[in-house]
């Protein structure tokens, strides 16, 4: 029997889609915000506050797909964890959107100060951090579980630097009380940077939901 | 910070537990006893080998569904579980199936097997006789009562079935009457009343509208305290909601038997897969 091409896959495909752009628009506001930071640019910084609607948009546009599938389609298996997958990578994208705006605005206060050091943590610190994203997005697309692996694995390395940098930036505030403003916005950044790290970790562990059934959230946790 | 320290901040006094409460999908952890196994088990229609090798073993009191294409083999699976096969000529079953310890394919009293192993078919199927001398027809197979203990095993029986309330004013009107489910639920209320320890049901629900069916799938549930239910249906959502195993064949063969909720979430064999989510051929 030829396998027939359903309306439901190209719905299923859509909604990919959909939520690919959505992930490409957070991992935009991400690097926007931080180079609005490193570069002062007010402009740019601006530019991630105006784009946050599209993204919270794109939001409501997912979820409301998703609830008519499930209502629609009954979906089973491997349709019914990607709907559920696709679902919570959705709100994971949303809040990854929220950090930038959070860089962003940090970015347009520390423009009104001093330079409290060079930026050498912070850029390492993104790099990863959107490269965790961007490669928890690439697993879902490619259903690759070792990729979304790597992803998980990558974490530590985030809070790592955010603990280096928050040590630093403590030193700098002790020495100098001139600095604090700037340098604890630079903590909030760190914050907000590491939070971006765990979001994709969070959508990793949904891609290999999704894709071996397996939940691995919590892995301390004793299931049957 | 010590309790000293915290003087300012009140503590709620009693401790919340951190386990939830019990549900009904929480609390099951041992498995059900096996009611019937099948071992070894073939089928031919003639030539036909309708039935491979199938290893399964039914839990008592949970809902058992088969579910596949058509011809994979589950309505003969379901019809060998009470002989029925033996109606017809050329066809035959090879290995056991084990009931309470005793081989089904070869008990010689095929009349007391199928009253422990009760069958409901597609198509509602009244006798065409009143609603009460339905259910007493098959009774009367089986024992002789007098008049006032008939009509508690056929108000009982009928009850059982949820169709007391809608029929207890006209029992002397004919089962033809009754609409598609409650034709069907007179037809349950019948295999009932023998009170078998099996109930077989083929497709019970193709011929009747969503709201029978939802009465019918609500009985499940209550009849699973009594009775061992097997259902083959060709409806995946039906075998999803009412039940507890599920168990899926493919030309002849069982492919993967597990718990309802893991074979439609995660099931293990890429073939069953595909045929959930619609992908199949």
């Amino acid at each position: 029997m030829e396998h027939m091409e359903r309306h439901f896959e190209h719905d299923l495909e859509e909604l990919k889609q959909r939520l690919l752009w959505m992930g490409s628009l957070a991992e935009r506001a991400v690097h926007q915000s931080v180079h609005a930071l490193l570069e002062a640019d007010e402009a740019v910084a601006e530019s991630v506050l105006a784009e946050e609607d599209a993204i919270n948009e794109m939001q409501i546009e997912i979820d409301e797909r998703v609830q008519r599938l499930l209502a629609l389609q009954a979906p089973m298996a491997v349709d019914l964890r990607f709907l559920l997958a696709v679902s919570r990578i959705n709100g994971d994208l949303e809040r990854i959107g929220d950090q930038a705006v959070n860089i962003a605005q940090s970015a347009m206060r520390i423009m009104r100060h001093p330079q409290v050091k060079p930026y050498v943590d912070l850029p390492r610190m993104t790099e990863l951090a959107e490269g965790m994203v961007r490669d928890s997005l690439n697993a879902l697309v490619r259903g690759d579980q070792e990729l979304a692996q790597s992803v998980m694995q990558r974490d530590d390395q985030v809070d790592r630097l955010r603990d280096q940098l928050f040590r630093e930036l403590l030193t700098y505030m002790m020495e100098n009380s001139a600095v604090v403003f700037a340098a604890f916005e630079l903590v909030l950044v760190a914050k907000n940077l590491e939070r971006i790290g765990d979001h994709a970790t969070n959508i990793a562990e949904d891609v290999i939901y999704f894709v071996a059934g397996r939940d691995v959230r919590h892995p301390a946790l004793d299931r049957r | 910070m010590t309790a000293d320290q915290s003087e300012g901040i009140r503590m709620v006094s009693a401790p919340l537990s951190v386990k939830p409460p019990d549900t009904a999908q929480s609390s099951g952890a041992t498995p059900a006893p096996v009611k019937i196994a099948a071992r070894n088990l073939n089928f031919y229609y003639g030539k036909f080998h309708a039935v491979k090798n199938v290893n399964v073993e039914i839990r008592q009191n949970v809902v058992t569904a088969f579910i596949g294409p058509s011809g994979c083999g589950k309505s003969t699976l379901l019809r060998i579980f009470n002989r029925m096969y033996d109606l017809y000529p050329r066809q035959r079953a090879e290995g056991e199936v084990i009931l309470d310890g005793q081989n089904i394919l070869t008990v010689k009293s095929i009349r007391q097997l199928r009253s422990k192993v009760g069958m409901v078919f597609q198509k509602p199927t009244p006798f065409p006789m009143s609603i009460h001398e339905n259910i007493a027809f098959g009774i009367r197979l089986y024992e002789k009562l007098p008049r006032s203990e008939m009509d508690d095993r056929v108000r009982h029986a009928l009850t059982k079935a949820g169709l007391w309330d809608e029929v207890k004013n006209k029992l002397n009107q004919s089962g033809l009457g009754l609409s598609g489910g409650q034709q069907q639920r007179l037809c349950i209320a019948r295999a009932l009343a023998v009170n078998p320890e099996v109930l077989l049901l083929d497709e019970p629900c193709s011929a009747l509208d969503p709201l029978s069916t939802s009465k019918i799938e609500e009985l499940l549930f209550e009849l699973k305290e009594a009775c061992t239910i097997v259902i083959v249906t060709h409806n995946m959502q039906q075998a999803a909601r009412a039940s507890d195993n599920t168990a899926f064949m493919l030309e002849g063969t069982l492919i993967e038997y597990s718990e309802t909720s893991k074979l439609f979430t995660t099931p293990s064999d890429p073939r069953t897969e595909a045929y959930i989510t619609g992908r199949f051929g």
